[in-house]
């Protein structure tokens, strides 16, 4: 056991116990601590192409909303459970990653990026024209409104994405750490050379490509229940996408705490801006700390951290 | 001195759109060889060497690596095989240190791991000199240093084939001698090398035999002094 | 259903929207086409120069032509400080390729949100007298809000293109990101040139806004939208050169307003960025490159 999964543990502890008694009895805390865990995901999720490959995602909300979609699905035709969706969604979205995978056989870098944008778009605009999952006027899903032991549903749907940010978490420490992270490494730093390094470099993209898209499908699942209420506008929201790059660029995209440190300040901080200034005001300072972050400080706050308390790993 | 064929190329053609790049070229390298190749800018030395590597995967004709007909194998199978290359611009792991440079490399290629792979990339930083920058980030290397981390990172793969893509242009002649000596210091280890170079006194000293590309096709493939003193060599690079 | 009349209305149509992307796309045609820079912000600032012809409209009833013509020197000199801050901070560290689009990514939703902020996300529009007119010929509608930003749009790309192939600076322009050598024979200084193409390439943002708010009433984040058909038409195009990007527009306009016309206008969306994704994937030179 070490210490990360001490931590992890009791981090799960913390919240199945907040969860589950009255200590915080307003569901407000809830409803905002499940979008900063919700972010947790997906900036983790991002990173792993975007921080350890070096394939820059702008599609996340894509990823993000089909997971959204596929829970829509599950619950229309069978009234699935939660976490029967979760699962599928996540398989969804990984299968989608691949194909993103295989897209990196003809494009890299820039033109990648941009690749990412129209799939974005074009998923929506199928969404958009699927009656089925409610078109452009959106789905209605009826969330239960207590589950034993939690009490009030959104505190086990929080619960749940606790969950799910540790093992996006723990997901992306083990790359970090694992013979595939260090080629993925090497990927980022130069594919050619990579590959000549005796790196299967196609087989490394496809994986983190899938395992990246798996866990934006598993953070867009709970959404319908969480909302009650999606419509392709509000699933595919650029504030995703640019949360999931901001993200991980503000935390620092080299170690798997950026994307956590980064989540929880600017998640947080977006919480508390969005009901007290308005929610403008917080998606402009997003941008803002984004623009400032990447200009002057592009190893992130590890990164900071790094350079003023010593470079140990 | 010399043993059986390590590696045919039969026929090796590319074309990039209409133009060929190489010309049915037909070549032998023998194990434990020093082999210079030669010719003219833009006669198809890097191409080859590509097709070779498996960087560019669409030629026709054969390249076969100990007999074995390598096909389509992608260039990270053909690493693993035992031929590693280096390339004539350096492209280190930017981010990374020397060390972890070669520690990958080594993981990678040959499956080495854990105490293994640190001892071998250790052995490898010694050999080359490279120790005393072990662990600098790559990107601030020197012109020499980087040279040399490019031949080493060839080197950690254990090639039983090494191509050695313009390791010396631009070098002084003592770093020329330097990069000479750790190559022949590797070639008496057993390793058969492929030398591309366009400094003359380096692979007429180092090549046992020499062959010579022009316009994609071999004009000329023999011991180093016939083959300088080859009129038809003496064309390709002087003109008519 | 399918007409020859709606077909033939449909292409003309088409081809007047198509004449009109050429001036949103003309200026990243410049920038990322010439210059290597990868400005995703570019449709953000294509609709603040919406928004200026908006305001010169409803304040003091301004031509928004006019607005976007004398709003055009201020694009340029944004557009200029806007790559000097890029070259000190991301080109010249040469770590441009992921910040500097992380960068843009900033700014085009700094620009967005700031909009919102000030205007809201209602629909605006803009007065003037060839708005609303149609001229019949046969059986083919041309409404004039469609004709005259299309006329303006194709004389501005003539203007550019005549100022890149004829002057000096132009010409460095174009030669700025293939041929290092070149630009050092002609004694020109690479960032100097950059400096002026990437102003250029905002400044024309200035006019296509005006352009666009004339087409159709806009909010502040339609902005997005429109990265799909620029980078689908200077990527179509053929990055680099400046004809192909105004070739691709006709296709692509073409292309959408046959979609919307007979699969519906929520279909057509999709067009832009399915020939960008098909682009990319089967021809990333582009019908013309090189």
């Amino acid at each position: 056991m070490t210490r990360f999964w001490i931590g992890a543990g009791a981090v799960i502890a913390i919240g199945l116990l907040l969860a589950v008694t009255d200590i915080i009895a307003n569901s407000f805390w809830f409803f905002a601590a499940y979008v900063v865990l919700q972010y947790v995901v997906l900036a983790t999720a991002w990173n792993i192409m975007g921080g350890y490959m070096g394939y820059v995602n702008f599609g996340s909300a894509g990823f993000f909303a089909i997971g959204a979609y596929t829970a829509i699905v599950l619950y229309n035709l069978v009234k699935a459970p939660l976490l029967v969706m979760i699962p599928l969604s996540g398989i969804v979205c990984g299968l989608m990653g691949l194909g993103m995978g295989y897209l990196t056989l003809r494009l890299r870098g820039v033109y990648f990026a941009i690749g990412t944008l129209a799939l974005a778009v074009v998923l929506e605009t199928l969404m958009v024209n699927w009656d089925y999952v409610g078109g452009a006027t959106g789905a209605y899903v009826i969330r239960p409104r207590t589950l034993e032991p939690f009490g009030d549903y959104v505190k086990f749907l929080t619960f749940v994405m606790l969950v799910l940010a540790v093992i996006a978490v723990a997901a992306a420490r083990w790359i970090e750490r694992a013979k595939f992270g260090r080629g993925l490494h090497a990927i980022r730093d130069d594919e050619i050379a990579a590959e000549c390094a005796g790196i299967p470099t196609l087989r490394l993209k496809l994986i983190a490509t899938t395992l990246s898209g798996f866990l934006m499908g598993i953070a867009g699942a709970p959404f319908p229940l969480y909302v009650g209420f999606v419509e392709p506008a509000s699933a595919f929201n650029l504030a995703y996408a640019v949360n999931a790059i901001a993200m991980p660029m503000i935390g620092g995209t080299t170690m798997w705490a950026g994307p956590v440190i980064g989540a929880l300040l600017l998640g947080t901080a977006q919480q508390i801006a969005n009901v007290t200034i308005s929610s403008e005001l917080n998606l402009l300072i997003v941008g803002l700390v984004l623009v400032l972050f990447v200009t002057l400080a592009p190893e992130g706050i590890v990164g900071l951290v790094r350079k003023y308390f010593g470079r140990g790993r | 001195m010399t043993g059986e064929t390590i590696l045919a190329v039969e026929d090796l053609t590319m074309r990039f759109g209409g133009f060929v790049a190489l010309d049915s070229v037909n070549a032998e390298v023998y194990e434990g060889e020093r082999l210079g190749l030669i010719g003219p800018n833009g006669s198809g030395k890097t191409t080859m060497i590509n097709c070779i590597s498996g960087a560019l995967g669409n030629y026709t004709g054969t390249v076969r690596f100990r007999g074995r007909d390598l096909g389509s194998l992608k260039p990270h199978r053909r690493t693993r095989l035992g031929i590693a290359r280096s390339f004539q611009i350096p492209r280190p792991f930017r981010s990374q240190t020397v060390r972890e440079n070669l520690a990958i490399t080594i993981e990678y290629a040959t499956g080495a791991s854990g105490a293994e792979r640190d001892d071998r990339a250790e052995e490898v930083l010694q050999s080359m000199g490279l120790g005393p920058r072990a662990d600098a980030i790559s990107a601030g290397l020197t012109q020499i240093e980087m040279r040399k981390l490019e031949l080493a990172r060839a080197l950690a793969a254990r090639p039983q084939l090494l191509i050695s893509d313009e390791a010396m242009a631009g070098l002084s002649s003592n770093e020329v001698d330097e990069l000479l000596e750790i190559l022949f210091r590797l070639n008496e280890s057993g390793v058969t090398i492929i030398m591309i170079e366009h400094i003359m006194r380096a692979v007429m000293r180092f090549s046992q035999r020499i062959v010579v590309l022009d316009a994609g096709k071999k004009i000329a493939d023999g011991e180093p002094d016939a083959v300088v003193a080859d009129p038809a060599v003496e064309r390709a690079y002087l003109g008519d | 259903m399918f007409t020859f009349d709606l077909f033939w209305n449909a292409l003309v149509a088409g081809a007047l929207l198509g004449g009109f992307y050429a001036a949103v796309s003309l200026g990243l045609s410049i920038t990322f086409g010439q210059l290597d820079i990868v400005n995703i912000a570019h449709p953000a600032f294509v609709i603040l120069g919406a928004y200026i012809a908006y305001m010169g409209n409803e304040w003091w009833g301004f031509d928004p032509i006019l607005t976007g013509l004398v709003a055009a020197p201020v694009f340029y000199a944004i557009g200029v400080g806007v790559y000097r801050f890029y070259y000190e901070a991301f080109e010249r560290r040469d770590d441009e390729a992921l910040r500097g689009l992380a960068f843009f990514f900033g700014v085009m939703f700094i620009v967005e949100v700031v909009l919102i902020m000030a205007y809201g996300v209602d629909f605006r529009s803009v007065q003037a007298p060839y708005i609303g007119g149609n001229w019949e010929i046969g059986t083919i509608g041309i409404p004039t809000r469609m004709f005259v930003p299309c006329m303006v749009s194709i004389a501005m790309f003539a203007a550019v293109y005549t100022y890149l192939a004829r002057t000096f600076t132009g010409r460095a322009i174009l030669a700025v990101s293939q041929d290092r050598l070149a630009l050092e024979l002609m004694a020109a200084d690479p960032v100097r040139v950059k400096q002026v193409g990437f102003g250029l390439g905002i400044g024309t943002a200035a006019i296509a806004g005006a352009l666009l708010i004339i087409i159709i009433p806009i909010e502040p984040s339609v902005g997005r939208l429109y990265i799909g058909q620029v980078f689908a038409i200077v990527v179509l195009g053929g990055l680099g050169s400046i004809s192909g990007t105004l070739v691709a527009a006709l296709i692509l306009g073409v292309a959408e307003s046959l979609v919307s016309t007979f699969y519906g206008p929520s279909w057509a969306p999709a067009v832009a960025f399915s020939v960008l994704l098909i682009a990319l994937a089967v021809r990333p030179q582009g019908l013309f490159g090189r």
